[in-house]
């Protein structure tokens, strides 16, 4: 298995490039929300190792009247999820567009061009998420495009034998379709390219995270316990206090996210804002987290974070010491439809983490109201909504789903279903 | 004032509550504001129906209702229209994104609109006209005498046709709508409805009123110390000292439907071979009933909490799709599954507390598809549309000099909110070529058919088949063109003298 790594490079924007930057980067566009995968300022088809990637420029847009911090300067965002374990990557995009780099970088405070290696700058200013969560673990760009091409095949031929043979003997269907297989893939036509072995320092890495975490969290259970008491009381105070923030954000900035929203069945998400000012705060959002990214990482890495299938990639990025945080993911459907999936279905999970977010919709005993105040909540989140300016897909017009589906029908193509439920189940998958 | 318990019937107006099914005959006049004294002196006498019963059932009935442009017109500022919701105020057709979630691109691009399309023929108001057959043209008569001559300029007028129950297409429609909890028994919390449940809050309807989620939606709230006017109006329920402008009014959302008869039903006349039965057949599965109205799938034996358990309502209305998940009996994508999947909070199968519990954490889904469909209740439209143009018969459709006189649908519904309501439905659901995790279909009679971004076409439509293989129907043409369409602003009857008196301060103070 492939493991997927991600990589995040921050940097500040040199005084006066903003502008110059942001019409850079809009020219890899084709048309607003709509990269052009192979233009030349970064040409993404060519890393085949790619899965989604966006360039983002950091800046609060919004009066904030709670702000407790001093202005960052605007960032410069590259952010990516690739497969292979955390190491060749960065290295990989120095080589195959270093130029290109080095002009978009060009642009930041800090970046003094020829002196440094490329590689190094980049791996300095390369920031580590405090969860990451994906799809599918070890699912690869390569496999995502072969599993569609077999898909697509496999569509065009059944169509063929249902009108040859009709559709109520499925072993002699799935017969046909397996042969048709078979010969596709000697005459090349086809490619299933077996699962790479799993990285054994990653594997080993892997499990010690999977039993360790545990291990410690019991470790540390009666601290918790003894501590709860202050803690609930503290956390109590703080919901009765904390400030909202969620107000509708100006009819302009709506405007600006949806005017590049929903040109593919997925779409990018970027928000970034301040966590709340108290200690108190900045540790419960890094335990959650922790959390988070120990339940991505070993349990929800099959298609699903709890009950929503439509997030191929997120990210958490803790900034400025703790103080700002910064969410990006890619999902599936509309901004509307993303919100209401988290309303509905997850409200107490983005509680835990986002009401330690300065001016999120006041929440009780954690887990309870906030995201259930369903307009209140759509205001805070789109408030902090930032225009993704470039964002790359590796698979335009696939869902989460899709992959999924693609995936299960392969792996009818490698293992026999022995019972005829099992075949009709797998035949009817099949776009017929 | 009246506390929670019952609705203000008498300024309510009476389209929220009645369809006016008795009244056949119905005129829709898109109106632009040319003097706006003149018309608010009409707004204030205007005979507006309320949704209060009376004995004997009223012969006539009028509706009215505003654009955001019109609203501006009566003399509404910026900061007042800022409480509107955010697609009212951009409109139905001004940005090209709204226009892509839409599914308006292409045939449906507003640029091609008969209405509403451009800045110039986004009308003011819309004023609807119900009579009983026979006394519409008397009616309007009544109604354009010389103030109406001089307050309106009529942008289109919009004739409406009697097919009984039947939409152009011969489907008997309107039959699944939402019921309105009038009497507000439910409670007012976030209640959970585990099971499909077709009683919604009165906040989904009206605003004011606490929604599906025990909230309020936003709407303009006017103090008035600075505005003593807005005495006239309701105080806001859970802010009193303030008065509200939304109070017992809806968003009302209409579109102009052109339906092709005759390109449908040759369409599925062609893929059935000429053969009756199959015909009827494909075109029950496209629609999700038979002709008549029957449902595909049989009545659950479960209550449905809002639909009556006896009579014509309960034949056609009593089912869910728990029973048929894969679409084996009603395809997954038939276009009734699509606007309304009857789907709960959680998927069919929770019982108790520790099923609960695991399907919250995302465990012990039965097959890999039955968790993809939010819950309904927050996605529910009131319709309250009228059909245009002469009705077509099958046969009629089928015969080769099939006339192609215009005919299709009104569409109009009634929402709190246009965003979470109308246009979630009609971009998740309707247009989504993902819906349900469907492979690049989008709904077989409303679907644009244009390709995805990686150029997949979605010109098909799939009926899953115990067998295995779907069946698969290929090359649907698109049977709908959009002409035309607005969002408005259906007033409470204060709030529309309110409205009147604006536009008459605003000609003083001119």
């Amino acid at each position: 298995m492939t493991p997927q790594s991600t990589f995040m490079i921050i940097a500040d924007i040199a005084n006066g490039q903003l502008g110059p930057l942001r019409a850079l980067l809009e020219s890899m566009n084709r048309e607003p929300g709509m990269v052009d995968p192979d233009n030349p300022l970064f040409p993404f088809a060519r890393f085949g190792r790619l899965h989604v990637a966006r360039f983002l420029i950091l800046q609060a847009l919004l009066e904030d009247e709670l702000t407790t911090l001093p202005d960052a300067p605007p960032r410069l965002l590259f952010l990516g999820d690739y497969d292979g374990p955390a190491d060749s990557f960065i290295a990989e995009m120095a080589v195959l567009a270093g130029p290109q780099l080095r002009h978009i970088f060009g642009h930041c405070a800090d970046f003094i061009g020829e002196p440094e290696s490329l590689v190094n700058w980049m791996q300095r200013h390369d920031v580590k998420p405090a969860a990451n969560y994906i799809n599918w673990i070890g699912r690869t760009v390569t496999q995502v495009h072969e599993e569609e091409a077999l898909h697509r095949a496999l569509s065009g031929e059944l169509r063929r034998i249902v009108q040859d043979i009709g559709r109520d003997d499925s072993r002699a269907i799935r017969q046909q379709l397996l042969s048709f297989v078979e010969r596709e893939t000697a005459a090349g036509h086809l490619t299933l390219t077996p699962p790479a072995p799993t990285p054994v320092e990653w594997w080993l890495k892997n499990r010690l995270h999977k039993y360790g975490v545990p291990l410690l969290l019991l470790l540390l259970s009666p601290l918790f316990l003894l501590l709860s008491p202050y803690l609930i009381l503290r956390l109590r105070t703080l919901e009765s206090r904390d400030p909202e923030l969620v107000g509708r954000p100006p009819r302009e900035h709506l405007q600006e996210l949806s005017a590049l929203e929903d040109q593919d069945v997925t779409n990018p998400f970027s928000a970034y804002g301040e966590v709340k000012p108290q200690a108190f705060r900045r540790h419960a959002v890094r335990f959650f987290l922790w959390l988070l990214d120990y339940s991505a990482r070993h349990v929800y890495n099959r298609g699903y974070l709890t009950r929503v299938q439509t997030i191929h990639f997120a990210r958490w990025v803790m900034l400025d010491d703790n103080r700002r945080l910064l969410f990006a993911s890619n999902y599936d459907g509309s901004l509307e439809s993303y919100m209401d999936d988290f309303i509905n279905k997850v409200a107490w999970g983005l509680n835990l983490v986002f009401s330690n977010g300065a001016g999120y919709p006041s929440t009780r005993w954690l887990i309870k109201d906030g995201a259930e105040q369903e307009q209140k909540f759509k205001y805070f989140l789109k408030r902090r909504a930032l225009p993704t300016q470039v964002w790359y897909k590796a698979y335009p017009g696939l869902t989460a789903f899709d992959l999924a589906r693609n995936s299960r029908i392969r792996k009818g193509v490698q293992v026999r279903q022995d019972s005829d439920a099992e075949i009709r189940q797998w035949l009817a998958q099949i776009q017929a | 004032m009246s506390g929670p318990g019952s609705a203000e019937y008498s300024d309510i107006q009476a389209l929220a509550r009645f369809g006016h099914g008795g009244l056949k005959e119905a005129l829709f006049l898109l109106l632009e504001i040319a003097d706006p004294a003149a018309a608010g002196d009409w707004l204030n006498n205007a005979p507006v129906s309320s949704a209060e019963w009376t004995t004997p059932a009223p012969e006539t009935a009028l509706q009215v209702a505003f654009t955001v442009d019109g609203l501006r017109a009566l003399g509404l500022d910026e900061a007042m229209l800022d409480g509107f919701s955010e697609a009212f105020i951009a409109g139905m057709a001004a940005e090209p994104s709204r226009s892509r979630r839409l599914g308006d691109v292409a045939h449906n691009d507003p640029s091609h609109w008969h209405w509403g399309g451009g800045p110039d023929s986004v009308p003011h108001l819309l004023l609807m006209l119900y009579a009983r057959t026979g006394q519409l043209e008397a009616r309007k008569a009544t109604l354009q005498e010389d103030l109406f001559n001089r307050a309106f300029r009529t942008v289109a007028e919009l004739p409406t046709a009697d097919h009984g129950d039947r939409e152009p297409f011969g489907f008997v429609d309107g039959i699944s709508q939402p019921a309105i909890d009038w009497e507000r028994r439910q409670t007012t919390d976030l209640h959970r409805r585990d099971r499909y449940s077709n009683l919604l809050s009165l906040g989904e309807l009206l605003l004011g009123y606490p929604n599906e989620y025990g909230q309020y939606t936003r709407r303009p709230l006017v103090d008035p110390l600075s505005d003593p006017a807005a005495r006239l109006l309701p105080t806001a329920e859970e802010q009193p000292e303030l008065h509200d402008l939304g109070r017992n009014g809806s968003y009302l959302v209409m579109r102009q439907l052109h339906q092709d008869v005759a390109g449908f039903w040759r369409f599925v006349d062609h893929q059935a071979d000429g053969d009756l039965q199959q015909r009827e057949r494909l075109a029950s599965r496209m629609v999700g009933r038979q002709r008549d109205g029957t449902p595909l799938v049989a009545h659950t034996t479960q209550a449905i909490e809002g639909i009556e358990e006896s009579g014509r309502q309960a034949d056609l209305n009593q089912f869910d799709f728990a029973e048929d998940p894969h679409g084996h009996q009603c395809p997954i994508g038939a276009h009734i599954r699509r606007s309304n999947p009857r789907t709960g909070d959680f998927p069919p199968g929770v019982t108790g507390l520790l099923s609960r519990l695991k399907r919250i954490f995302g465990f012990g889904r039965r097959f890999p598809d039955d968790d993809l469909i939010a819950s309904t209740r927050f996605h529910r439209l009131l319709r309250r549309g009228r059909v245009y143009g002469a009705p077509l018969t099958p046969e009629q459709a089928l015969e080769t000099d099939a006339s192609d006189e215009p005919r299709g649908l009104h569409f109009i519904c009634l929402v709190a909110n246009i965003s979470r309501q109308f246009e979630f439905v009609q971009n998740a659901w309707t247009m989504g070529c993902k819906f349900a995790g469907l492979p690049n279909e989008s709904d077989p009679l409303l679907g644009n058919r244009q390709s995805l971004a990686d150029g997949q076409p979605t010109d098909h439509f799939s009926q899953p088949d115990p067998q295995g293989p779907s069946r698969d129907t290929q090359g649907l043409p698109p049977f709908i063109t959009v002409q035309g369409g607005a969002y408005f602003f259906m007033p409470g009857i204060r709030a529309l003298r309110y409205l009147a008196g604006r536009a008459a301060a605003k000609d003083d103070s001119a």
